[in-house]
């Protein structure tokens, strides 16, 4: 096809919506992989509802799938949508509030029926008019009728047929941003060839047709590129968070010379890291799939005891059931790392969506004095660079970790250099194998504080461990004062002093200036992205986003002493705010803190930074 | 077999045994050690590859006075967390130490699901209908009415009896026995060691401060016993009584104890016990007899090997994809399916 007017553009979002049956992710996920292969950068971010089916038509049903590329690294989905792909007016209602101004609209003109348009809550039969849409560009190919035309010839029936809308859909996208359709057509193939091909088939006639419309319309007279973005050379893959937290904790075990073991149970968003375990038979992962949360810790704390490297995956209502035992693991200095992928709470919560409420559960929700270590992934492929620290700092100082991810970073996905396990650090637990001189005491400790690990099996080393108070040097039951105050000490300090073996704070930016950002986790993104084009603005911000929660990082004092202003951004009330007060009492801390079950957008972030430095 | 030549004292720990004078728990201790010399060659297993499991509560104590691996872990967890050892090592001989407030109340789920899944343990399960450790509270094996500090109008709930829960979860092994019958305890987990899948030996046991005589009424002695319980074994006629004179015969759907040459019954018309049967149905019977209506079954009442023994299943695919997958490392596995190069 001879295009013309092509032009080039840096970066563009499209969001596509439908009813939660649609296939929406899947249209997002071949257009993000399509685009990752073609060399763009890329952010990711499915919203999806609770209900696997949600009411058909509803707003509440509604599901989306934000993809961003660019010619560079993308730190985030973006906040607004260049395109929308909206296949029901459900979707186009409840997604009127991410558009961009001017952006283009394209909506399946067959779903606009009386009975859709009222099913979706309109109060009158023209939702474009209603929503004010006039000043975009608003598309309306009567997607459902077109796709039925070109497949008739398939032989398959309506429903097969209606069922390729969004393979017709992801066709239009294809057209206008110059995209190649091998990869979708290779991936089609690959899911249904053996099982059914004409289905296969149809969904690819599906993207022709979808593409040989766009076209032929003179509703898309420009096309656009985005160019391949200027990466650090090297292997390339897409992964998302999950899968990059289950490959991090398959990275620490192969690095500490110790079978993987995972016990959990299934939960909404963490179900992926067990899934994707789970397949991992292969590297000698054993996965348990427990009776409950509960079971899923205790597993893991056996396989610990056992010497295996064990792990536990979670979401916040899952933490909150496994507190009791991740006590039992604090006080029998067992090493563990438990993921906990943050979900919006308290109880049930907003199990699809993100927040980074559970902080303060990780850091205090036990009973006694009872430390873990607390360590945060940042980017859906960070979430191996962290997986593999919390496997580090559990196995080396022999004690739990909480790694928190969130829903957010843990669904989305992005461009990741592979990295060459040669260059990652062997893990070296404190094992031991033999009696020392005069027999062995379990609660003896290294210079990092950790006590010796050794598991049944090695003869000469047999002890007794529990949830009892032990004696300090020889673990049998003690309940002498003296003796329980020092090994409360001793399990802080333990912690205390992983400070010395994880890296220094760093900051992004200059070591000075009027504001310094601070934040964890998940929302690094969001972060970078406002503080970046605040500093091209002229402003003197900087960031300074932790990793390292429990113990911080040395070094971070100096950098707060160096601005002006603080603020804490965080998807929460403030709890890592509080957690600051408390550490370094001395600076003052404005705050910025959202609980609306979605990530920050930059325009947000920039305002009120900007709204700081008046 | 194995000879390994060990002695009880080889499995007893330095620490000072604290259970109260005349705890039945001491004589379960007592045939724990002199069954594992016997177990350690009968199964083949040296000393160092015994570790012993408990949750929280009187009997939990129990892994402190054994001079093995042992954790004590929280209040009933003790099957989740020997689940894990299992897996995660299947040539431990894993045993777990817990009552029936810890495995029936506060941890029945786990209990359950252990048993469903076959994990290779050893539970022996100490069952003195009470709460020892917290002083004397109703547990779920508790006789109905039974009068405890938080019934003291008598409970108004069913207990559980714990063999119909472990064989109704499709439990391969069940014994049960006595505390005072050291030589049948000792028989019964030597049966449970040799045992492939999860066994579940209940030990009937006297707790002398909370819950004293509660099994007397079929268990305070010898004569008693030998009345009021029978003992299974599997190929042998169930009768008891002082002089076998008694025996179990199936009539009209149900078991019906019998005199041996009264009523026109004779020896071949008694059952014989069949440990090994697939089919539930008579096992469930036999271990839901009560006192006084029937006598109390001891001994192994169900021994059923069966093929799929959850961690030995675990190890076996792990093998098995091993040796088919083109994923052999880390490296492998980050390199696999769609990548890109970034020249």
């Amino acid at each position: 096809m001879d295009k013309t007017n092509v032009q080039e553009l840096q970066d563009v979002v499209i969001r596509f919506s439908g009813d939660s049956g649609d296939g929406m992710q899947l249209t997002g996920t071949l257009f993000s992989d399509t685009s990752a292969l073609f060399g763009n950068g890329i952010s990711t971010f499915p919203d999806y509802p609770a209900e696997i089916r949600a009411p058909q038509g509803t707003v509440a049903g509604v599901s989306g799938f934000q993809v961003h590329f660019g010619d560079h690294r993308e730190l985030n989905p973006g906040d607004y949508c260049d395109v929308l792909v909206a296949m029901n007016p459900a979707a186009l209602k409840a997604n009127r509030k991410w558009l961009k101004k001017g952006a283009t609209v394209i909506i399946d003109g067959d779903s606009l029926t009386e009975e859709h348009i009222r099913k979706a809550g309109f109060t009158t039969l023209d939702p474009i008019a209603e929503l004010g849409l006039e000043e975009y560009n608003v598309v309306v190919p009567d997607i459902t009728t077109m796709t039925k035309e070109a497949l008739a010839s398939t032989g398959l029936d309506n429903k097969a047929i209606v069922k390729c809308k969004n393979m017709f859909a992801l066709g239009i996208c294809f057209y206008i941003y110059n995209r190649p359709e091998d990869h979708a057509r290779k991936y089609l193939d690959g899911k249904f060839a053996k099982k059914n091909p004409a289905v296969a088939e149809a969904n690819k006639m599906a993207i022709d047709a979808g593409y040989n419309y766009a076209a032929n319309t003179h509703q898309f007279a420009n096309t656009y590129t985005v160019a391949p973005a200027k990466l650090e050379k090297g292997t390339y893959r897409s992964i998302s968070g999950n899968v990059a937290t289950a490959w991090g904790l398959c990275a620490a075990a192969e690095k500490a010379n110790l079978p993987l073991f995972c016990g959990s149970y299934p939960i909404t968003p963490a179900t992926v890291i067990l899934e994707e375990l789970a397949k991992r038979r292969d590297l000698g992962v054993k996965t348990v799939q427990a009776e409950d949360e509960i079971a899923g810790i205790c597993t893991a704390i056996g396989a610990a005891y056992a010497g295996n490297f064990a792990v536990t995956t979670t979401s916040g209502p899952g933490l909150s059931l496994k507190s009791e035992a991740l006590g039992l693991a604090v006080m029998t200095e067992l090493p563990l790392v438990v993921v906990d992928v943050q979900r919006g709470g308290p109880s049930t919560g907003l199990p699809t969506k993100t927040e980074q409420s559970d902080l303060a559960q990780a850091l205090y929700g036990r009973n006694g004095e009872c430390p873990v270590i607390v360590v945060a992934a940042s980017a859906p492929s960070d979430c191996f660079h962290y997986a593999f620290e919390a496997g580090r700092l559990a196995l080396e100082h022999m004690t739990p970790v909480v790694l928190l991810t969130d829903g957010f970073i843990a669904n989305g996905s992005e461009p990741w250099r592979i990295p060459s396990m040669k260059d990652y650090p062997a893990i070296n637990p404190p094992i031991v194998n033999e009696a020392p001189e005069g027999g062995f005491m379990p609660y003896v400790r290294n210079e990092k504080l950790a006590r010796g690990w050794a598991f049944p099996g090695k003869a000469g080393l047999q002890h007794r461990i529990g949830g009892l108070e032990k004696d300090a040097v020889k673990g049998t039951i003690s309940h002498d004062a003296a003796n329980h105050q020092l090994m409360v000490r001793n399990r802080a300090a333990k912690v205390a002093k992983v400070a010395d073996y994880i890296p220094v704070q760093e900051v992004y930016g200059d070591r000075e200036g009027d504001l310094l950002v601070v934040g964890w986790g998940g929302t690094r993104g969001h972060l970078q992205n406002a503080v970046d084009e605040l500093r091209s603005e002229g402003h003197k911000v900087s960031l300074c986003h932790f990793n390292y929660i429990n113990p911080l990082p040395r070094g971070v004092r100096e950098i707060f002493a160096g601005f002006r202003k603080i603020v804490v951004c965080e998807l929460n009330e403030g709890q890592f705010a509080n957690y600051l007060r408390a550490h370094l009492q001395e600076f003052a801390y404005e705050q910025y803190n959202k609980c609306e079950g979605q990530p920050f957008t930059v325009v947000e972030l920039k305002q009120k930074f900007e709204s700081l430095l008046k | 077999m194995a000879s390994y030549n060990y002695t009880p004292a080889d499995f007893k720990s330095d620490q000072e045994v604290r259970w109260c004078p005349g705890c039945g728990d001491h004589a379960i201790l007592n045939a724990v050690q002199r069954a594992l010399p016997e177990i350690a060659d009968a199964t083949d297993t040296p000393h160092n590859l015994f570790t012993f499991i408990s949750g929280i509560g009187c009997s939990s104590r129990f892994i402190y006075y054994m001079k093995t691996f042992g954790f004590h872990t929280i209040h009933g967890r003790a099957n989740a967390v020997a689940t894990g050892v299992k897996t995660a090592n299947p040539r431990l001989s894993v045993w777990v130490a817990t009552g029936d407030g810890d495995s029936l109340a506060i941890g029945g789920n786990h209990f359950i699901h252990a048993i469903r899944r076959n994990v290779n343990l050893n539970v022996i399960l100490f069952n003195n209908e009470i709460y020892g450790l917290t002083k004397g509270q109703y547990s779920p094996t508790s006789k109905l009415g039974k009068i405890t500090k938080t019934s003291p109008y008598g409970t108004v709930e069913k207990p559980f009896t714990p063999g119909e829960l472990v064989i109704g979860a499709k439990g391969t092994f069940f014994a049960r026995s006595i505390d005072a019958e050291v030589n049948l305890t000792k028989e019964c987990l030597v049966e449970a060691a040799k045992h492939q899948g999860m066994s579940v030996t209940e030990c009937l046991q006297n707790c002398v401060i909370f819950n004293d005589k509660t099994h007397a009424a079929f268990a305070a002695d010898k004569a008693t016993r030998a009345e009021h319980t029978i003992t299974l074994r599997h190929g042998q006629k169930m009768t008891f009584g002082a002089n076998n004179e008694k025996g179990l015969v199936f009539e009209n759907m149900k078991l019906k104890v019998v005199t041996i040459g009264e009523d026109g019954y004779t020896l071949d018309q008694v059952l014989t016990h069949d440990a090994h049967e697939k089919d539930t149905t008579l096992h469930t019977m036999l271990a839901a007899m009560k006192y006084p209506d029937y006598p109390v079954a001891l001994g192994v009442i169900r021994c059923v090997e069966d093929d799929t023994v959850y961690d030995q299943a675990v190890e076996r695919q792990v093998e098995e994809v091993k040796a088919k997958s083109k994923i052999h490392s880390v490296d492998d596995l980050l390199r696999s399916g769609e990548t890109w190069e970034v020249e």
